[in-house]
């Protein structure tokens, strides 16, 4: 009889708290490899840990090492962690070459987090923003070219190269425990800024249903391109109140004064590049991807906003 | 939210609220729908606006009945005043009658959702930008599409204009083909006299990035105003060449005629009757 081995799944980003719920889930289905370039995380014994950059020569040696047959490529280096250049070689051209390697050691699966920033907020907004529609962030801030050309070179990998069976995931809003994202870390502050007479419609989901909607995607290997997002939305305001923050009214015109009032602000929490997601909606629509992976988040806006509403509740404490 | 809830509590009457709770309208946990109608505001406008409706511009409806009370549908209407008005008026006029209420989702010029406050406001009472994917996904979504083919030509246009229609745009005649929605035909008369232009200041506009600056009253005038809904017209087929789209467009255009001239010779009075 012979003896079924578990597929080996590449984990990148392991470090993030995302991946670290996606690496909890499929390690007793899947014989995991992880790999961070931040520090080496350690999770179990017996997944294989490496502490090295996307960008590195030494990064081949984890394919030559293992037969990889699938990657979830979660990794990515933040606005806060270093410049936009080093984050287009991190990110673009560090995707590229895990593309390469994946083509070269006959990677049968990749799978990629994109963002839904990467449709851009603007006043001219259709919704809800189906896989279609076309990807407008750089044209708002040099800072978001990273996110639209990692979108558009995993693209061009997914029709040039089928045998990597590409999927590409652009979730809306993720917040949740642990979580560290600008959304999260803002809506985890007492106070909020709130552009005055603006309030956008937006979408959240809870980092266990995204990681859920990750492990669906990957064992269902149905290559593509798809939105993630509940079918709820929520004026950012309303969820800023709901999160138990105070509001802080800044002025929203005209569009340079925002832009020049956050730069004061922590740039992690309040982004000067993401001005425009605080003023106009970038709805998208998840359709698409609940139908092809019958695929429903199980945690309500209401359960996703007590977090943040509990940890107030500890920092008063 | 806290503000909503006291005007809620102070502005909404039982009724009121009961013959919205009765729009079959998809919403999300907190009321709000993808493009930011909100169930609440919408009661709320629909209070204050009652007496504006009943009182100042004393609307009178023909033919509300042809509006199915469910299903996809595009309510194609002449467009004046300056402000939209008309769009506010055919929109509670569906809202609020008594079989079959429906929530009427207008398309508004695109530069409303850059204006601070307004452009939330318009979201929440329904009213979206006038992009075609809004149109077609809301249809697809079996809701009530007010449009105003004539666009800024129409409602911009100079008083010596009034009941001149401009020209109509054929976009929503591919949409209702592509998407075989109804087309209920809706001639608008009194708005014209609402704010009537002598004149548009086209190099203000154009330095405040807007449609036209009109010279006219400072509030709008209480002028009388009927709606006269038509019966549904039906347009199937696949599409030929734009030609036989503009022909199309062209019978809507006749009837939108047909219905505005009976209201015209209807009235007794610009402001009285």
């Amino acid at each position: 009889m012979v003896k079924k081995t578990k597929p080996k799944v590449l984990i990148t980003g392991a470090r993030g708290s995302l991946a670290q719920q996606v690496i909890t889930r499929m390690k007793s289905h899947y014989s995991l490899v992880i790999v961070d370039f931040r520090r080496r995380v350690i999770m179990d014994d017996d997944i294989p840990s490496y502490f090295v950059h996307i960008t590195k020569r030494g990064f081949e040696d984890i394919f030559r090492d293992h037969q990889i047959d699938g990657v979830i490529h979660l990794g990515r280096m933040e606005t806060d962690e270093s410049d936009r250049f080093s984050r287009y070689n991190a990110n673009v051209l560090g995707t590229q070459k895990l593309l390469d390697l994946s083509i070269k050691y006959h990677v049968g699966q990749v799978l990629i987090m994109s963002t839904y920033f990467v449709y851009g907020a603007t006043a001219y907004n259709p919704a809800p923003l189906d896989e279609n529609s076309p990807l407008k962030a750089s044209e708002l801030t040099k800072n978001l070219v990273d996110s639209v050309e990692l979108e558009n070179l995993s693209q061009l990998y997914l029709w040039k190269h089928p045998e990597l069976n590409i999927t590409i995931l652009r979730p809306c809003n993720i917040l949740g425990p642990g979580v560290r994202n600008s959304m999260s870390l803002l809506l985890s502050q007492k106070t909020a800024p709130v552009l005055i007479g603006f309030s956008p419609m937006m979408q959240f989901i809870h980092i266990g249903d995204m990681a859920e909607a990750i492990i669906t995607a990957f064992q269902k290997n149905n290559p593509g391109i798809y939105n993630v997002a509940p079918n709820d939305w929520v004026p950012y305001q309303d969820a800023v109140v709901s999160c138990g923050c105070r509001r802080l009214p800044l002025p929203s015109i005209p569009p340079a004064l925002p832009r020049a009032i956050s730069l004061m602000f922590d740039q992690k929490k309040f982004p000067s590049y993401l001005i425009n997601y605080f003023k106009y909606p970038a709805v998208i629509d998840g359709s698409l991807f609940a139908k092809t992976f019958n695929f429903k988040p199980t945690r309500g806006l209401d359960y996703i906003f007590s977090h943040y509403k509990r940890k107030k509740s500890h920092m008063k404490e | 939210m806290r503000i909503r809830s006291i005007l809620k509590k102070l502005l909404v009457s039982p009724e009121l609220e009961e013959q919205v709770n009765n729009i079959r309208k998809p919403v999300g946990v907190y009321g709000y729908d993808p493009w930011g109608y909100n169930i609440d505001t919408c009661m709320i406008c629909l209070s204050l606006f009652k007496n504006i409706y009943e009182k100042y511009f004393r609307v009178e409806t023909h033919g509300l009945e042809n509006v199915p009370a469910q299903g996809r549908v595009l309510v194609i209407a002449n467009h004046s005043g300056q402000l939209p008005i008309d769009g506010v008026l055919i929109g509670y006029a569906i809202a609020t009658r008594k079989d079959g209420p429906r929530a009427g989702r207008a398309m508004a010029e695109r530069f409303f959702p850059t204006v601070p406050f307004i452009g939330n406001l318009i979201n929440q009472v329904g009213g979206v930008i006038g992009d075609p994917v809004n149109c077609i996904k809301m249809l697809e979504n079996e809701e009530l599409v007010i449009v105003f083919p004539e666009g800024v030509r129409g409602s911009g246009k100079l008083f010596k204009k009034r009941y001149q229609l401009q020209r109509f745009g054929n976009g929503f005649m591919h949409i209702a083909m592509t998407c075989r929605t109804p087309i209920i035909p809706v001639g608008v008369v009194g708005c014209e006299e609402t704010m009537p232009s002598l004149a548009d200041i086209k190099p203000l506009a154009k330095l405040l990035g807007i449609p036209y600056v009109p010279v006219t009253t400072p509030i709008p005038l209480p002028a009388k105003v009927s709606l006269h809904f038509g019966k549904p017209m039906m347009f199937e087929g696949d599409i030929d060449n734009e030609e036989s789209v503009t022909e199309k467009v062209r019978q809507v255009k006749t009837e939108i005629r047909r219905l505005i001239d009976i209201g015209l010779s209807n009235r007794k009075g610009v402001f009285y009757g």
